[in-house]
């Protein structure tokens, strides 16, 4: 049910864990609902330079918490901000459908973590 | 790397001894068994020796069982059949909120024509008090339909004090025993009870046949209408090589039911030994009370993890178990067992049940308590709920685990 890229992000997820002085936090998504993602940037110069991620959920949550870390860095504030759910589905070459709406939540929490980021710095 | 499968409340391999049975039933013994030529003679006298093996495993008399297609088609006749016969009666069923979706899903369909549902509740446990039956019956009341035991967390049910209050208020009592057969001794007679359903599947038989006991006299209306098969009760042209094979995994299971729980059950609780003495910060879903529970099925939550990430964890592994999160449920919603027991949504969707079967081995449930406690600590890493002071949501903030 889950492409190759899927599986890959899923059993070697990238940029997992916490970073300590995070510029911004994001969180986004409920226990209800079985997916909580959470995202830490590090910005300098109003580009990001590193994103970790923290997520509970399914494989479909941990695959695009992964996709997405690595699509934002080196991205400025702006480009991260164009970032869609969609471009991360798509650049794990898809989801299944059931999974678009649930657990397809982490350029949102990206979102939410440069709106916190923004919030600090004025 | 082999694998290991601990999904038989799911489904089970076909055994030997049954495809072996079935086979001619393909080819050489291929007749319609309506018919009265040679064919037809060549495999009715088949179907009527599986129709003892069935009945013989839970006591009661070959023109009791009514073949049907699976567990779902037994369900859903025995419970608008007995509605539609006893329309003049009553319109009142109590069934449970634990229930199989065979049962629940037509007790909700039968609520939108008008019938009435008691859905009783659940303890924590997963258990049924039986003062809330007696006080849910009315006099309108004409079915009552309890599982004999749960496919989630395997509790098994007092089917036989259900079926005594089932007879002291004249209501006919049926139960879906698709579990239980095959696991632990199931007798109508006993029981007292008039319409009991199991799966092939689930026992080794294969799937799309099963079987409904319903009591000599019992009215009941067809679901399927045509031919005179079954005695009226179900149309269609019999699975007749499905039906052997069910016939005689049921003489199996009756068989081997002594050695088969014994063995299973030594299995399971070493599983279960393990994994709460290994694994930190788990719950058991169920009853504690392991009498009160089916011999192979195991169920536990462990708490920061989602139930999908850890299945496709463990089948790199080729470790095969299920989930009650809602990701593996195709809704949004984990588990409405785990919804009626109110465990805490979190733990719902991190529900894990392993149910072992007569071919599991005691090397597979060592090579399981080898992988799972890192497999969970590396997903608890990946956790933001973990080691971060958050406290569980309590049952009533958990809006969206379904209460009926």
């Amino acid at each position: 049910m889950y492409t190759d890229k899927v599986m890959d992000h899923f059993t070697n997820p990238r940029n997992v864990g916490e970073i300590e002085d995070a510029s911004g936090v994001g969180e986004v998504g409920n226990a209800s609902c079985g997916d909580i993602m959470k995202i830490f940037l590090k910005v300098e110069d109003n580009i990001i330079r590193d994103v970790k991620f923290k997520t509970f959920g399914c494989g479909a949550a941990i695959a695009t918490s992964s996709m997405v870390t690595e699509m934002a860095i080196g991205k400025t504030i702006d480009e991260a901000l164009e970032l869609s759910n969609q471009a991360v589905a798509e650049a794990l070459d898809g989801l299944p459908a059931q999974k678009m709406h649930c657990s397809n939540l982490a350029a949102d929490a990206l979102h939410e973590a440069i709106k916190n980021y923004k919030e600090q710095n004025g | 790397m082999s694998n290991i499968y601990l999904d038989y409340n799911a489904t089970s391999p076909v055994r030997p001894e049954v495809l072996e049975v079935m086979l001619p039933f393909y080819r050489e013994q291929f007749g319609n068994p309506s018919s009265v030529h040679w064919a037809g003679r060549q495999v009715s006298g088949a179907l009527e020796k599986a129709r003892e093996q069935v009945a013989a495993l839970f006591n009661d008399s070959p023109a009791e069982i009514v073949f049907v297609s699976c567990g779902s088609e037994g369900d859903n006749m025995a419970i608008k059949g007995t509605l539609d016969a006893l329309k003049e009666k009553g319109n009142h069923i109590i069934t449970t909120s634990i229930e199989h979706p065979a049962v629940l899903e037509t007790c909700q369909y039968l609520e939108k024509q008008g019938y009435d549902v008691t859905y009783l509740p659940v303890d924590r446990d997963g258990m049924l008090d039986l003062d809330d039956l007696e006080a849910a019956i009315t006099e309108k009341t004409v079915l009552i339909s309890v599982m004999w035991a749960n496919n989630e967390t395997g509790n098994i049910y007092p089917i036989e004090q259900i079926g005594r209050i089932a007879r002291k208020y004249n209501i006919r009592f049926h139960t879906d025993a698709v579990q239980a057969v095959g696991k632990i001794p199931v007798d109508v007679q006993k029981a007292n009870v008039d319409l009991l359903v199991i799966s092939g599947h689930k026992i080794g038989a294969p799937k799309g046949v099963g079987a409904l006991y319903v009591r000599r006299g019992t009215r009941m209306s067809a679901l399927m209408h045509g031919g005179h098969q079954e005695r009226n009760r179900r149309a269609g042209t019999q699975n007749v090589a499905g039906i052997v094979g069910l016939g005689k995994a049921c003489e199996l299971a009756l068989a081997e039911l002594d050695e088969y729980y014994d063995r299973v059950r030594a299995l399971r609780d070493r599983l279960e030994d393990g994994v709460l003495s290994q694994v930190p910060d788990i719950k058991l879903n169920g009853t504690p009370d392991r009498e009160k529970r089916l011999p192979n099925t195991l169920n536990v939550s462990f708490a920061y993890i989602e139930g999908e990430s850890l299945l496709l964890n463990l089948d790199m592994f080729g470790i095969a178990a299920s989930s009650g999160s809602a990701c593996t449920s195709g809704s949004l919603e984990p588990s409405h067992v785990m919804g009626a027991m109110c465990v805490e949504v979190t733990l719902a969707h991190s529900s894990t049940r392993f149910s072992l079967g007569p071919e599991t081995t005691e090397s597979e449930i060592d090579k399981v308590l080898e992988v799972l406690p890192a497999t969970v600590q590396r997903l608890r890493d990946m956790s933001p709920l973990y080691n971060c002071g958050r406290t569980a949501e309590g049952c009533e903030t958990c809006e969206t685990v379904r209460r009926i």
